[in-house]
C-alpha cells in the first residue's frame, strides 16, 4: 500500500545548497531513514546521510525533521499529516559536510576535554564494591548514545557560534555529572571545572536538551541543575563563605 | 552573521523550519505570567484590603508594618515603620523581595520567562533574537546561584501561611472550629505552595542530591526519592501555588472590599 | 595532489570493542596506535549488544569457574571451538570486566555490592555481567572514555593529545599492504571528503565486526559488511569456516523500518505463540523426535504449562533456536508465510496488555516507537534474522596474529575458532575484551622486534587507481541493486537451510554478480557519497558470500549454524575438520584442515559420555592429547 510522500531534503555542501523537493513511495510503518534511503537507492545515488544501527542505540542519523532534532530511523512517517511535506536538514549548530551529514567533530573535542575518570589506586581490579542505589544515577547518564540532539538544540551555541569554545554542552554536563556522582571516582575538582572552563553557567536552563533527547535523559532535572546546585556549594554559599568552610573545600 | 547562519552553517534561511505551533507556550506563559505580574504589583501597592475576618492575604503576609491591620500582624510585632522617606511604605513590599525572590531563581520560572520573556530561546530550535550571550555566569544573573536561600526563606513563609490557614477555621465572632470558603482557599493556596517548595531542585539538591554515596545515608535517600517524585511534578506546582496566591489574594480582596460574602460551611 | 600520509606503530581497523581494546593495550605497551573506522566513534555495532558478557566470577554463584564456563563455550560450538581460545577467553574474561571497572564501568550489582551476573542460554550459572540491556553501550563507552584517558595522559606528557593515539572516524580501508611478504600499512579513503589516505604501520589489526549486511534480513548495521574479512582474505590470511553463521528465529520482517531487529527469546517465554498465514498454529508439527518427551504436542498442554510447569510438557515455540528459525523457514518456503515473508508472533491475545508492558517493556517500547506496531494489541511478523558470523580469519589463539601473514592481527567478530560452530549468547562482548587485548599484545610484540617496512610506490598507485576506478566508468552497474541482489541470493540460497543444488545455484549467481560488481559505476562526486562507498562495501561482502556459499557446500553436515537439508546429522569425523578458505585473487578457494587435538587436561574436564556424542571412538579412545 504504498503512497506518494513529498519530501524535502536539503542537499550542498559548505559552500552553497538549498531544499530540494522530490516526491518518494512510502510504505505503512516506515520511518524517516527507510524514507530517505529509498531516495537514495532510487534517486539521488549520492545523497550523503549518516546511519548505523537503525534501532535508535547508536544515535548516528541525527538530523532536523519539520525543523526538529530527531534520529531519522526513531521518526515514524506516520506521525506527520498524510499530504504534509516532510523537511529533513542537516543539523544546524554544526558546519554542514553534504546533504544531511553534519561536522561534529566538536563534540569529539570537548569530550576530550573532560577528565578522565579516576580510580582509587588502592583498588584493585575486582576489588571494588558499589551500591546499586549509588551507581543508579550515573546509570541514567551513561545510557546516552552520544546522538548529540542536545548539543545541537542547545542555544548557547547554536545560535553563538562564539561561545563553542567555552562550552562543553549538555552531553558533557551530564557526563561531568556521571563522573562527579560516580561513587569510586577520585578526581576532586569537577565542580570548579565544570563552572570554570566548561561553562555550566551559560546554561540557561531553558531545557531544550531534555526535550529531544531520544534516551529520555532528565539531563536538566538530574545532571544539570544538580551540578549548578553542586556548584553553588563550592562556590557561592554565603553560609559556607562566613564559616570559612569554603577555603578547606576549595579543592573540591 | 552568527548562529544558524553562521558561513559554515547548512545555507537555510529561515529561523526555524519547525511548523508546529511553537509559538504558543511561550505566548500563554508571557500573557498569564505578565497578567499576574501587573496584577501583583497594583496589590503590592495598594497597602489596602488584605484583611478580612481571620482571612489574611497571602500577599501581605507576614505583615510587618506599623501600618497593618492589628489582626494581621503576628501577634502584634511590627518592626518595620510604616514610612519611609515620606513615602508610605505597603507592607507588601517589605516581604516581597522573598516569594518574588524565590521564583524568580526558580529552575523552572528560569525556564519560563527566558523562553517567553527574553527569547533565549523563544522555542526549541527557534534562532534566538541577540546578539551575544553569557547566560548566567555574570551580574545580574549570576545571582540565580541564590536560589537556596530564598528556598529557606520560603519555608518559613509556609509556616506563617500554613498559620494564617488556621486561623481562618475561626468565625467572625473569633471562635475555634468553623470553616468557610475563605478557610478552603487559603489551606490550598498554603498547601501548594508546600508541594511547591518540597518539589524543588535546591530541596532535592539540600537533602540528598548533594551525597555521593546514598547507600551511607538511607534516611536521606528515602527522603531524597520522596522528593524526586514531587520534583517532577515541579512546573505544575509552580502554576498551582502560583494561581493559588493570586486567587487567594482575590478572595480575600473581595471580602474586604465587600464584593463577596465568605460563605460559612460550619 | 600529495597524499595524506600518516606512520603508526600499530593501526587498529575498527572501533568496536576489539578494536578499542587492542588500541588500549598497544598504547600501553608504548607504542603509537591509530584506530580507523567507517562511522563516528562509538558507534560500533558493539552499542548493540544487549543481554551481557560472560565471565565466571562466580558473584552470583561461586561454583562457577572457569572450566565450567569452558565446558559450556565448547558445547554450545559443538565442539568445533578452537580449545585454545575456548580456554583462554574462559579463564580471563573476569579479568577483562573487572578491568573495565576500573576504567570507569559501571555495571549492575549484586546486594553485596559486586557486579551482578544473569542467567543465559547455554551458561550453567549466572555469568552474564550486564546494564540492564545496554551492557554493549556501557563497554563500547567505558573503551572509548579510556581511550580519551590515555590521550589526555599523552596530552600532559608529550603537549598533544594526539600524539600518540588517534581516531580516524569516517575512514573506509579498501586494502591492507605488504612489502617482503609483511604488513606495511593500509590504504583508504575518507568518507567524508573521499580523499585518499595512506596509513604506514609494521602491524595491522582487523576488528570489523560481522558480516550481516551479505544477508536480506540480519540484525546488524549497515557496517556489518564483512571488510575485514575480505581485506585479510586478500592480504593473504585465511579463513576459517565461514558456514557457520548464527541465524536468530525472530528477527523482525515488518514493518520495514524494524527488518532484522530482534525480537527477544523472552517474548515466546512470556507466551508468545507462532501462527502462519492460515491461521495454524505450526510449532507441533516440528518437534523432533528427541524432543518429544519434553515438548507438547497438543495447544492444550502447551497452554497449561505457562501455569503448571511440572505436570506438563513445554510449548513447541520453546525449542531450542535453531529448531524454529527451520519451522519458520520451512513453513514460509511452503507459502504459508505472512505477505512479508515471515510468520505470525502474537502475544496480545494470550496476555492482558498491561502484563505485556511490565514483562516486556524494552520490547513494547522497540516496536511502539521504532514500527509503530502495539504488540499489546497486534501480531509481530518474525522471521529468522542473520546475527552473527562464527568463521572469520584464522588466527593464533595466544597473539591472535593471522596465520601465515606476518604482522596482521585479527581479534572480535571478524576472528574465527573461538565459537565453533554456534556462539552462545553473552561470549561475544568478553571474546572482544579478551582477544582484542591479546591482538594489542601481539601485535605490540611483533613491532618491537620487526622494523619499519615502508609502502612502495607502486603498491600505492595500485591502491589509488582501484579507489578511482567507478567514477572513471559510465553508465554501468548500480551498486545498491546489486547489492540488493546478492543479499537476496543469500538469503534464500544459503540462508538457514541448505541443499547441494541451491547452494551450487547461489555460487553460480554470486559469482555472476561478481563479474557485474566489475563495472560498477558511480554518480556524483567523492564527497560523502553513499553510493561510491557502497561500492566498496559490495566487493567484500561478494568474497564473504563466495566463501561461505564454498565452505557450506562442502560441509556435508548439519551442526550448530549450519545445516544442510540433505545432510541432516551431526558427522563426529566433521568435527575434526576446519574448512580453510584463501583467495587467489580471482576466486576462493578452500581445503580442509584438521583441528588441533584437545589436550588431556581439557579433555578430562567433560564427561566421557558427552563427547561420545560428538567425537569419534578413536578420539574418545586417545583421550585428548598428551
Amino acid at each position: 500500500m504504498a503512497r506518494k510522500l513529498n519530501l524535502r531534503i536539503w542537499r550542498g555542501d559548505a559552500t552553497d545548497g538549498g531544499l530540494k523537493d522530490v516526491q518518494v513511495d512510502v510504505n505503512e510503518g516506515e520511518v524517516v531513514l527507510d524514507v530517505i534511503h529509498r531516495v537514495q537507492a532510487t534517486q539521488m545515488g549520492d545523497l550523503a546521510v549518516r546511519w548505523n544501527c537503525k534501532a535508535g542505540k547508536c544515535g548516528s542519523c541525527s538530523m532536523e525533521i519539520n525543523g526538529k532534532p530527531r534520529l531519522a530511523c526513531m521518526t515514524q512517517v506516520a506521525s506527520f499529516d498524510e499530504n504534509e511535506t516532510i523537511t529533513v536538514t542537516p543539523l544546524r549548530a554544526f558546519p554542514v559536510i553534504k546533504d544531511l551529514v553534519a561536522d561534529v567533530s566538536f563534540n569529539y573535542k570537548k569530550a576530550m576535554e573532560v577528565p578522565a575518570y579516576e580510580h582509587p589506586k588502592e583498588l584493585a581490579p575486582g576489588e571494588a564494591r558499589m551500591e546499586q542505589i549509588d551507581v543508579e544515577r550515573s546509570q541514567e547518564f551513561r545510557k546516552c548514545i552520544e546522538c548529540f540532539l542536545c548539543q545541537d538544540v542547545c542555544h548557547v551555541i547554536r545560535d553563538h557560534e562564539e561561545n563553542k569554545k567555552s562550552f562543553a554542552g549538555p552531553r558533557f554536563f551530564i557526563r561531568i555529572a556521571e563522573l562527579d556522582m560516580h561513587p569510586l571516582d577520585t578526581l576532586k575538582n569537577r565542580k570548579r571545572k565544570a563552572q570554570e572552563e566548561h561553562g555550566l553557567g551559560m546554561c540557561n536552563i531553558t531545557k531544550c536538551c531534555t526535550e529531544v533527547c531520544p534516551e529520555h535523559i532528565k539531563i536538566t532535572d538530574n545532571a544539570i541543575i544538580p551540578m549548578k546546585e553542586r556548584v553553588v556549594d563550592i562556590k557561592y554559599d554565603p553560609a559556607r563563605m562566613f564559616a570559612g568552610i569554603l577555603k578547606r573545600e576549595k579543592r573540591n | 552573521m552568527s548562529g544558524v547562519f553562521s558561513p559554515s552553517r547548512a545555507k537555510i534561511k529561515e529561523r526555524t523550519l519547525r511548523t508546529d505551533k511553537w509559538w504558543l507556550e511561550p505566548a500563554i506563559t508571557f500573557g498569564v505570567l505578565f497578567s499576574f505580574v501587573i496584577y501583583a504589583t497594583f496589590r503590592a501597592f495598594e497597602g489596602a484590603n488584605y484583611y478580612a475576618q481571620h482571612l489574611i492575604s497571602p500577599f501581605y503576609s507576614p505583615c510587618l508594618s506599623e501600618a497593618c491591620v492589628p489582626e494581621a500582624t503576628m501577634f502584634g510585632w511590627t518592626p518595620v515603620s510604616a514610612e519611609i522617606f515620606n513615602f508610605a511604605l505597603s507592607p507588601a513590599l517589605i516581604i516581597l523581595i522573598f516569594p518574588l525572590g524565590f521564583r524568580m531563581t526558580c529552575y523552572y520560572y528560569r525556564k519560563a520567562y527566558y523562553r517567553s520573556f527574553w527569547m533565549s530561546p523563544p522555542a526549541c530550535a527557534v534562532a534566538e533574537p541577540h546578539k551575544t550571550y553569557t547566560g548566567e555566569t555574570r551580574a545580574p544573573l549570576i545571582l540565580q546561584n541564590a536560589h537556596r536561600w530564598f528556598f529557606y526563606f520560603g519555608l518559613i513563609f509556609n509556616v506563617i501561611l500554613t498559620y494564617d490557614a488556621i486561623i481562618s477555621f475561626k468565625n467572625p465572632e473569633g471562635e475555634w472550629g468553623h470553616m468557610s470558603v475563605g478557610s478552603l482557599v487559603l489551606v490550598v493556596s498554603s498547601t501548594l505552595l508546600w508541594f511547591y517548595s518540597l518539589s524543588c531542585h535546591s530541596c532535592r539538591h539540600t537533602i540528598g542530591g548533594r551525597l555521593k554515596h546514598f547507600s551511607k545515608h538511607p534516611v536521606r535517600y528515602k527522603i531524597w526519592s520522596w522528593v524526586s517524585v514531587l520534583n517532577h511534578s515541579h512546573q505544575k506546582f509552580a502554576w498551582y501555588s502560583l494561581l493559588a496566591v493570586a486567587f487567594a489574594d482575590i478572595y480575600v480582596r473581595q471580602v474586604a472590599t465587600g464584593a463577596w460574602t465568605n460563605f460559612y460551611f460550619f | 595532489m600529495t597524499l595524506e600520509r600518516h606512520k603508526y606503530d600499530v593501526l587498529v581497523i575498527g572501533a568496536g570493542g576489539a578494536g578499542l581494546r587492542a588500541a588500549v593495550e598497544a598504547r600501553e605497551a608504548g607504542l603509537s596506535v591509530a584506530i580507523i573506522c567507517k562511522s563516528l566513534f562509538g558507534k560500533a555495532h558493539t552499542v548493540m549488544a544487549e543481554g551481557g558478557a560472560a565471565a565466571s566470577m562466580g558473584n552470583v554463584n561461586d561454583n562457577d569457574s572457569w572450566m565450567v564456563h569452558f565446558r559450556d563455550t565448547m558445547r554450545g560450538g559443538k565442539f568445533l571451538n578452537h580449545y585454545r581460545m575456548a580456554e583462554l577467553h574462559a579463564k580471563e574474561a573476569p579479568d577483562r570486566i573487572w578491568e573495565l571497572e576500573t576504567w570507569g564501568a559501571l555495571f549492575d550489582r549484586t546486594k553485596e555490592g559486586k557486579i551482578s551476573q544473569r542467567n543465559f542460554g547455554g551458561h550453567e550459572y549466572p555469568r552474564l555481567a550486564h546494564v540492564g540491556d545496554r551492557t554493549g553501550l556501557e563497554i563500547i563507552r567505558t573503551m572509548q572514555q579510556k581511550i580519551v584517558a590515555l590521550q589526555q595522559a599523552d596530552g600532559r606528557e608529550f603537549g598533544d593529545m594526539e600524539a600518540k593515539i588517534k581516531v580516524f572516524a569516517e575512514c573506509t580501508i579498501t586494502e591492507i599492504l605488504k612489502e617482503n611478504g609483511k604488513i606495511a600499512g593500509a590504504y583508504g579513503y575518507w568518507r567524508e571528503s573521499g580523499e585518499e589516505v595512506l596509513f604506514e604501520a609494521p602491524a595491522v589489526i582487523i576488528a570489523t565486526g560481522g558480516v550481516g549486511k551479505t544477508f536480506k534480513i540480519t540484525s546488524n548495521s549497515w557496517e556489518g559488511t564483512g571488510d575485514g574479512h575480505a581485506l585479510a582474505l586478500k592480504a593473504g590470511a585465511n579463513l576459517v569456516d565461514m558456514e557457520f553463521l548464527q541465524f536468530h528465529p525472530t528477527g523482525m520482517v515488518w514493518p520495514p523500518s524494524v527488518r532484522g531487529i530482534l525480537v527477544t527469546e523472552s517474548v515466546r517465554g512470556e507466551g508468545g505463540i507462532l501462527t502462519n498465514s492460515e491461521g495454524e498454529r505450526f510449532m507441533f508439527k516440528y518437534i523432533p523426535d528427541v524432543f518429544k518427551d519434553k515438548y507438547a504436542d497438543n495447544e492444550a498442554e502447551a497452554d497449561r504449562w505457562y501455569e503448571d510447569q511440572d505436570n506438563n510438557r513445554r510449548p513447541p515455540e520453546l525449542l531450542p533456536r535453531d529448531e524454529v528459525a527451520r519451522a519458520i523457514n520451512s513453513e514460509v518456503k511452503a507459502g504459508r508465510g505472512t505477505e512479508h515473508g515471515g510468520v505470525f508472533l502474537d502475544v496480545s491475545k494470550r496476555i492482558p496488555a498491561e502484563v505485556i508492558k511490565k514483562r516486556l517493556p524494552s520490547m513494547w517500547h522497540q516496536f511502539y516507537e521504532l514500527a509503530g506496531v502495539d504488540i499489546t494489541k497486534e501480531a509481530m511478523e518474525v522471521g529468522p534474522t542473520c546475527h552473527y558470523v562464527m568463521g572469520g580469519v584464522e588466527v593464533e589463539a595466544d597473539t591472535a596474529a593471522a596465520v601465515g601473514v606476518p604482522g596482521l592481527y585479527a581479534a572480535g567478530e571478524v576472528a574465527g575458532g573461538m565459537h565453533g560452530s554456534n556462539r552462545l549468547g553473552g561470549n561475544s562482548l568478553t571474546d572482544l575484551l579478551v582477544f582484542g587485548r591479546r591482538a594489542g599484545a601481539g601485535a605490540a610484540e611483533y613491532v618491537k622486534s620487526a622494523g619499519a617496512n615502508p609502502v612502495s610506490d607502486a603498491h600505492i598507485k595500485a591502491a589509488a587507481a582501484r579507489i578511482e576506478a567507478p567514477f572513471s566508468r559510465q553508465g554501468g552497474e548500480n551498486s545498491y541493486s546489486l547489492h540488493a541482489e546478492l543479499q537476496e541470493v543469500t538469503h534464500n540460497l544459503v540462508g538457514i537451510i541448505r541443499t547441494r543444488t541451491e547452494i551450487e545455484e547461489a555460487i553460480a549467481k554470486i559469482a555472476d554478480i561478481r563479474a557485474r560488481s566489475k563495472n560498477v559505476a558511480v554518480a556524483g562526486g567523492r564527497k560523502f557519497n553513499p553510493g561510491f562507498h557502497l561500492a566498496f562495501d559490495l566487493d567484500n561482502m561478494l568474497l564473504v558470500a563466495e566463501s561461505t556459499a564454498k565452505s557450506a557446500l562442502l560441509r556435508e553436515e548439519s551442526r550448530g549454524g549450519h545445516t544442510r537439508d540433505d545432510f541432516p546429522g551431526m558427522n563426529p569425523d566433521w568435527r575434526q575438520i576446519n574448512q580453510i578458505a584463501s583467495f587467489d585473487g580471482e576466486k576462493v578457494n578452500i581445503k580442509s584442515q584438521t583441528l588441533p587435538v584437545i589436550p588431556k587436561e581439557l579433555f578430562d574436564l567433560f564427561d566421557v559420555h558427552e563427547l561420545e556424542k560428538y567425537m569419534t571412538p578413536a578420539e574418545i579412545a586417545k583421550g585428548g592429547s598428551n
